[in-house]
């Protein structure tokens, strides 16, 4: 923003500029440390050091009773997130080219209905969510959570791809019906391939919100059916016994490990999301 | 090839918005070429997608070699299309996208290969065939959205302002080829601009269009010379008719034209008195072109003396702007004529050539000419 | 060579054509008429109920409602709420403008550092606030690495503090979010016009100045969809709460949507739940209808 003529000088100014961004990278790499640091402690260790201590042994105790105990929610958790991901997705994609191609009347007030839709507390419907889960017999099971990402992913989604397939020029489409292509040929052939972009950003975004829910799964979800993020919770937050904060936090490193390597290989498409997902309208 | 005929047709975007387009009435025959121009909004690129079938009419019809196919979709109508931004399918090989519509309707692949060589080598892409969208020149587009229209042989090609997206010199270039083109190829065409020279230079037909409704359909030459009402007369034809606002008087059986330069009066003998005409204010019209240096001075018949106030060489032509009537005049002169601010020249209109226009409605007036028409004392200057 | 014979009726198929993108899109419409606005329009009527462990469909009027107003837990919450959220959205706000504005100052490596302000949005409200609950530990968290590192007689124990639980729940949900804000903000400035800058140096201003009086104002739209985002998190908080707090202690940093989730499912009232849960969907609409108001009108004026 400043300048382009201007060379960045070596200056004082500049100094503590990058002296404050430098503090700031400490202060956001902290909690991971720390993390990491005390899922590699023993719980004597932890007692006697403090929080950025060096283990006096590093050990993998805390990581192999954490994995013992949440082994099954990490593969509960895949088997939400990938199916409820994928289906979401390709939905949205279907939506989103509707909304955007082949707009007939009625679309556009549907379009602001799914906008709106996308600010909703998810508190106004886990009730009515709840019952209709139990009707339909999903009610605590992985198939019954999958069902609800999809449904409140919906928006979202189609959201992202709509806004996308907006800026494909409508002379496009035009021309493939003159060549006598229908509707779905003109979304495989056409418009499919060139929607690598945001398909990327979808499947990030849906995969880090599904992945990283509680809400849901701690409402639609017991016992065996649970996602990580409910059984960590559980683990923390049990009153009984000695704390074991190695094993707390390898838990905890254990939940948030896929997004974080997501992120950190393709964060780019995870910003786009966001930013997406911030301007609106 | 076919004939395409237009008979009352009507679009209305519902209730409460003007009709985009009132009564559309035209017909071409086999092989003519037509040109649909108007200033922006003006619905003819409504017009096309109708005619293509993208959108529907809601009242009139549309025959195709007599065929009423106004409900029938694009792809049943056999028409093809260029557009403005070329439109091409970004994923595949441009030998893909000219194949895409033949392989849409099932055709054999050695035809398909066929097809894509003739019209490769009839607009000399053949070297670009492996090649997508993206590597592609505008120029090359261009030619690579015409290949896919002619790998279809339609009974009809319609082009959306294919050139406007073009640099000025490419522009020229390419009027020429779709010119020859269509020579060669002797194609039904319907071709919409907003660029006048596309509209004088290309077309057997020429439909001028203003808020959904055609002002005139003619040859060129007939839109040129013999516009039906001011929008047309302003329309078309560059430097831009000159329009005057002036007081009509009949005498001796003649109407007469009042014309006030500041410097001298003429009166200009019109043609025949009819009804109505005296005292009457209209809009005079006539071209730069056809305004010429009168020698002699000023006698008060066709000649004016002006006051040059603005000159501007453009090479080919001087124009010359002067004050009539209040009004700016533009006269278009031979380039070697010397020629500065503030002198005075002598100015010669042709009454023969000059138009009248009623000064609410714009319509055009007519006048029986005058038996026995003024000669011309000076070369009149080759127009364009 | 030519296709079919021209036709005079339009095919059959073309009528499924036409049909096509309404058939594609209406299970959507189904689901989000039924699963969002139904759901809602259910929950808001059995709000009106006398449901408790099951839903019943007996009429209570505004009764629940006001157990809601005379209980002291849902204002705890609210008031929780206001106080968390104003701070957890102005402090965001401060760090992600700061942020951005520092990082526009073309840094090196400044996707590097990017990266790391931002990777706290991937990971989940719980690993963060499990992160947090252990860094503020009282007696074994950072208290103790200050102790260590020299700093005799430091105490945090805001966790266990029930006047000072709730600053806890702000410092992680910043440490959270300010990366994006920042990343919103840093978008923003790099779509400023130069020219204005420019204008104002020749004028003499110095760059704070320039920032400060120029290019901040220009960026109001970011700042309000900044609100609105950090808003929106701000009221679904639920996550966190779980994780670092449980509420607690007793209900000190209890939020509107533990509440709802806590009234509703483990103590059978789901009469209260729901009504709760309508007026966190007030909350929500009185922020976004001014918001898309405001949005229309300069729509329209453009």
């Amino acid at each position: 923003m400043t300048s382009r003529l201007d060379k960045p000088a070596i200056s004082l100014s500049r100094l503590a500029i990058h002296a404050v961004l430098l503090f700031a990278v400490l202060l956001y790499l902290v909690p991971l440390v720390v993390m990491l640091l005390t899922s590699f402690k023993t719980p004597e260790d932890i007692g006697s050091g403090n929080l950025l201590s060096w283990p006096a042994v590093v050990t993998s105790i805390g990581w192999a009773k954490a994995w013992a105990t949440v082994s099954g929610y990490f593969w509960n958790s895949i088997m939400i997130t990938v199916p409820a991901v994928l289906i979401s997705t390709a939905l949205g994609a279907l939506n989103g080219y509707v909304l955007a191609m082949w707009r007939f009347r009625g679309s556009q007030v549907f379009f602001g209905l799914l906008l709106f839709g996308c600010f909703l507390p998810f508190q106004t419907v886990l009730l009515p969510a709840s019952f209709t889960l139990g009707k339909l017999g999903l009610a605590n099971t992985t198939a019954g959570l999958v069902l609800v990402h999809v449904v409140y992913g919906l928006a979202f989604t189609t959201l992202f791809f709509r806004n996308y397939y907006v800026t494909i020029p409508d002379a496009l489409v035009k021309a493939a019906r003159l060549d006598g292509a229908g509707f779905f040929t003109i979304f495989g052939r056409i418009i499919l391939p060139m929607s690598t972009p945001i398909i990327m950003v979808c499947l990030i975004w849906q995969f880090t919100q599904i992945w990283n829910d509680f809400l849901f799964g701690v409402v639609f979800s017991s016992g065996d059916s649970q996602p990580i993020t409910v059984a960590l919770n559980n683990l923390v937050n049990t009153s009984t016994g000695a704390k074991e904060y190695n094993v707390d936090m390898a838990a905890a490193m254990i939940a948030g490990l896929p997004t974080l390597l997501v992120y950190v290989v393709a964060g780019k498409y995870f910003v786009r999301g966001l930013s997406a997902g911030a301007v609106k309208g | 090839m076919a004939t395409l005929e237009l008979r009352n047709v009507n679009k209305t975007y519902g209730t409460g918005v003007p009709d985009t387009l009132k009564d559309i009435q035209l017909a071409i025959k086999d092989g003519e070429f037509l040109i649909l121009v108007g200033p922006s909004g003006c619905g003819k690129s409504t017009l096309m997608n109708c005619i293509a079938g993208l959108e529907s009419i809601s009242g009139g019809a549309i025959l195709i070699d007599g065929d009423d196919v106004s409900g029938m979709s694009p792809k049943d109508r056999d028409i093809a299309m260029v557009f403005q931004s070329y439109a091409l399918y970004p994923t595949m090989s441009v030998r893909d996208n000219i194949a895409f519509g033949l392989k849409i309707r099932k055709l054999p692949q050695a035809a398909i290969d066929e097809e894509v060589a003739r019209v490769a080598k009839l607009l000399q892409i053949e070297h670009l065939l492996t090649r997508k969208p993206g590597q592609l020149s505008g120029g090359q587009q261009q030619r690579v959205a015409m290949g896919r229209a002619l790998a279809r042989r339609p009974k009809i090609y319609l082009f959306d302002e294919p050139l406007s997206n073009l640099d000025a010199k490419l522009r020229v270039e390419m009027r020429t080829e779709i010119k020859l083109m269509h020579q060669r190829l002797k194609t039904t065409t319907v071709y919409v601009t907003h660029d006048q020279i596309e509209a004088m230079t290309l077309g057997d037909k020429v439909a001028v269009m203003k808020d959904g409704i055609i002002q005139q359909f003619g040859t060129p030459q007939q839109i040129y010379n013999d516009p039906a009402n001011q929008f047309v007369a302003s329309f078309i034809g560059s430097p831009p008719m000159n329009f005057l606002p002036v007081h009509l008087r009949e005498q001796g059986g003649r109407v007469l034209a009042l014309l006030d330069s500041g410097q001298a009066r003429c009166e200009l003998v019109l043609g025949a008195a009819s009804q109505g005409f005296d005292g009457r204010e209209v809009i005079l019209g006539i071209r730069p072109e056809q305004i010429s240096l009168g020698a002699g001075e000023g006698d008060g018949v066709s000649l004016l003396r002006a006051e040059v106030q603005i000159t501007e060489p453009t090479g080919p032509d001087l124009l010359v702007f002067v004050t009539v009537n209040q009004t700016k005049l533009c006269c278009r002169l031979a380039p070697d004529i010397s020629c500065q601010v503030g002198d005075t020249l002598n100015l010669q209109l042709d009454p023969a050539r000059v138009l009248l226009f009623d000064a609410q409605t714009g319509e055009r007036l007519h006048l029986a000419r005058h038996a026995a028409p003024l000669q011309d004392n000076v070369a009149h200057i080759a127009g364009r | 060579m030519t296709t079919a014979t021209a036709q005079l009726r339009a095919s059959p198929l073309d009528a499924v054509q036409r049909w096509l993108p309404k058939l594609v899109l209406a299970p959507t419409m189904v689901i989000i008429l039924v699963g969002f606005y139904g759901y809602i329009l259910w929950t808001f009527v059995l709000s009106f109920t006398t449901s408790t462990f099951l839903p019943n469909y007996k009429w209570a009027g505004l009764a629940q409602y006001a157990r809601l107003l005379d209980n002291d837990r849902w204002w705890v919450a609210s008031k929780n709420l206001l106080v968390f959220g104003s701070l957890f959205i102005g402090i965001s706000l401060v760090i992600g403008v700061l942020l951005a504005i520092l990082l526009d100052q073309r840094i090196r490596r400044e996707g590097f550092i990017r990266t790391i302000y931002l990777y706290p949005m991937a990971l989940s409200m719980i690993v963060t606030g499990t992160a947090w609950k252990w860094l503020l530990n009282p007696g074994m968290g950072l208290d103790k690495l200050m102790r260590d590192w020299g700093w005799e007689g430091f105490r945090l124990d805001w966790l266990i503090d029930p006047d000072r639980v709730v600053y806890c729940l702000v410092i992680a949900a910043v440490w959270q979010a300010s990366g994006f804000i920042m990343a919103m903000f840093l978008a923003g400035l790099r779509g400023v016009d130069q020219s204005i800058i420019r204008a104002a140096q020749i004028d003499g201003a110095s760059l704070p100045r320039i920032y400060w009086q120029v290019v901040l104002p220009s960026l109001r739209p970011v700042f309000f969809s900044a609100v609105m985002i950090l808003s929106h998190i701000a009221i679904k908080s639920f996550d966190l709460v779980a994780a670092m707090t449980a509420g607690g202690p007793g209900y000190s940093s209890d939020l509107p949507a533990m509440f709802m989730y806590s009234f509703t499912f483990s103590r059978g009232q789901m009469g209260m739940g729901s009504a709760s849960a309508i007026l966190m969907l007030g909350a929500i609409l009185a922020i976004l209808v001014p918001y898309l108001y405001s949005e229309l009108r300069n729509k329209r004026h453009d």
